[in-house]
């Protein structure tokens, strides 16, 4: 069952990736990073059965770091929005990006 | 004193600086809410911070003179490459601080949170290099990294710190998930995530090849995103220029710190069994980062951009040490930080007052004519520039130099031609400041706009930066042999490489 599991969750993590790169909303590009936390954590929980329990472990505290920085980027993303009026990152180019 | 965790004192002794800075970032927190804005812009909360930084630093220094630890299989090492760099980190978050006294009472920021913002971003980094468990590793990291993400976007009424802090966090995440997917690979081959298991079971032949390749290709994704290694420094350059002056040189040197360390000794330690395989791709990284870093830097009109491009070409230097992986090249990298720190953090305080206090003046024309109007800052910016340039008599050369020779051990021939070539390239933009600030003109206007003061405590820090740079420039064995010292606790599990 490893390896199927394990396709599953590499899978996601390249959806994950492609959504950052190809999606322009910062929203979006923050969920598809979540997602990206998601599929490690589906790893973590197949591995942990031929491993030892640590890979559970390690899924609460992989959520527990999702959520702080869940908290800090939607701040961040409220921020710009202040400024902007949108979200979409291709509207931001004070910088050379 | 000998930790072997029989009893758990023994555990609140071995993470002593991260809990006096953990504790102290708290006091700062509560006591920057609990006062009103209009009592003062806050300095006093920056002094209370680095009261937290001094005995964070004393703490450290007696787990470094007496306190050993039995075996090297704990999470968190008590060897003195940790401890070093905990110096390190402490350094470069005191000297960040100083320097944001009066940016932060200028710019109104929170002081409160600044400050305590800083102190967790230094226990995430203390983390980082104590952790002997990839977990723990990625848990510093992200400690440190969601500290500087709020940071970076700290200046609210400011459009460009917001994009900064957006595109810093989104690419910080994004490098992060890597990261993590590159260590839950690596613990599903080795069945282990601490670095000491991970290392024997490499020894041994036990791994899952088809998990433990792909896992160490995403964790030197991961780090080289850190390290802002060439082709995933994208983000550096828009960040570092958008930031609060002080947030970024605090992000410029201990950041970069706090993953060089990490990266090290997950490298050396953990993946020595591998260096056939992971070798390769990080000597063509670390040339690239070389070459691309120094070349940009040339084109760039905004001093602060230019640093940071500067930052990318020493990142590259540093990931030498890394292809490396010998003991010379660990205490030269140890040596190199703590030299990149100062000067750095010293070239940004000198930003920071050019720019009075706020984001303006940062066009390398703004510096015309600086060295006559300013004749002491003029002084100290052409020594912090030489040395970041690496010229002999500064600190800056002595830590290339050690940096070569670490190369050297290893054999690295190609690379130190590429690192010496690169460094000559790297003279023309840090001259081209310096030949601004005493054969240029000023800009006109240039009187009226003038940094009127130099805060006291900038002063200070400048003097003492400089002092330190020429001194360790000439007389460098004290500070040598420390950082040697330090680097061969690392040896104990890497068995060197010749």
């Amino acid at each position: 069952m490893l390896t199927p599991a394990l396709l599953l969750s590499a899978v996601i993590f390249v959806i994950g990736t492609l959504g950052v790169i190809v999606r322009k909303n910062a929203i979006i590009i923050f969920l598809c990073i979540e997602l990206q936390l998601n599929a490690v954590n589906l790893a973590f929980v197949a591995l942990s059965r031929y491993t030892g329990i640590e890979g559970q472990l390690y899924v609460f505290f992989v959520m527990t770091v999702a959520a702080a920085e869940a908290a800090v980027g939607l701040a961040i993303i409220i921020s710009i929005f202040r400024h902007y009026e949108t979200v979409n990152v291709d509207k931001f180019n004070l910088l050379k990006w | 004193m000998l930790l072997d965790y029989s009893s758990s004192f023994h555990y609140v002794m071995a993470l002593l600086p991260e809990l006096v800075l953990t504790v102290w970032g708290m006091v700062v927190l509560i006591a920057g809410v609990s006062r009103k804005q209009r009592e003062g812009p806050g300095q006093e909360l920056g002094w209370l911070a680095l009261a937290g930084l001094a005995l964070a630093a004393v703490t450290n220094g007696w787990l470094y003179s007496g306190v050993s630890e039995a075996g090297t299989g704990a999470m968190i090492a008590v060897d003195r490459f940790r401890l070093f760099a905990n110096w390190v980190f402490i350094l470069g978050a005191g000297m960040a601080i100083v320097i944001s006294l009066s940016y932060v009472a200028r710019q109104r920021l929170q002081a409160g949170e600044y400050y305590s913002l800083i102190l967790f971003a230094v226990v995430g980094m203390m983390f980082m290099g104590s952790a002997r468990d990839l977990m723990m590793i990625f848990l510093g990291l992200e400690l440190m990294s969601i500290g500087i993400y709020a940071l970076a976007g700290f200046n609210r009424r400011d459009r460009r710190s917001a994009e900064a802090g957006l595109k810093y966090f989104l690419l910080g995440a994004f490098a992060s998930g890597f990261l993590l997917f590159g260590i839950a690979l690596v613990y599903g081959a080795a069945g282990s995530t601490n670095i000491t298991a991970v290392a024997a079971a490499v020894q041994d032949g036990t791994t899952v090849a088809g998990l433990m390749i792909p896992g160490v290709a995403l964790l030197a994704t991961g780090f080289a995103f850190k390290v802002s290694a060439v082709p995933f420094h994208m983000w550096v350059p828009d960040v570092y220029e958008g930031a609060p002056t002080p947030v970024t040189a605090f992000m410029a040197a201990s950041v970069k710190a706090a993953a060089f360390v990490a990266f090290l000794r997950v490298f050396m330690v953990g993946l020595d069994g591998l260096y056939e395989q992971w070798a390769n791709i990080l000597w063509w990284i670390a040339a690239v980062t070389m070459v691309a870093g120094n070349v940009i830097a040339l084109v760039q009109s905004s001093v602060k951009r230019m640093l940071a491009y500067s930052s990318i070409a020493h990142g590259g230097y540093l990931l030498v040490a890394i292809v490396a992986a010998n003991d010379t090249a660990a205490s030269g990298l140890l040596f190199y930080l703590l030299v990149y720190t100062i000067m750095t953090i010293g070239a940004f305080a000198v930003v920071v007052t050019v720019g009075n206090q706020s984001e303006a003046n940062a066009r390398i024309e703004d510096y015309g004519g600086l060295g006559w109007r300013k004749p002491v800052l003029g002084v100290l910016m052409t020594v912090l520039l030489l040395s970041l340039a690496g010229f002999p008599g500064t600190a800056g050369f002595i830590a290339k130099y050690h940096l070569l020779l670490g190369a050297a051990e290893s054999r690295l021939w190609y690379l130190i031609v590429i690192l010496v070539l690169s460094t000559v390239v790297s003279y023309w933009y840090y001259l081209r400041v310096a030949w601004y600030m005493w054969m240029k003109e000023a800009p006109p206007g240039a009187d009226s706009a003038d940094p009127a003061i130099t805060p006291f405590a900038t002063r200070i820090v400048l003097v003492v930066s400089v002092a330190i740079i020429i001194l360790a420039g000439i007389f460098p064995d004290a500070v040598l042999e420390l950082a040697a010292g330090s680097a061969e606790s690392l040896r104990g599990v890497a068995g060197g490489r010749q």
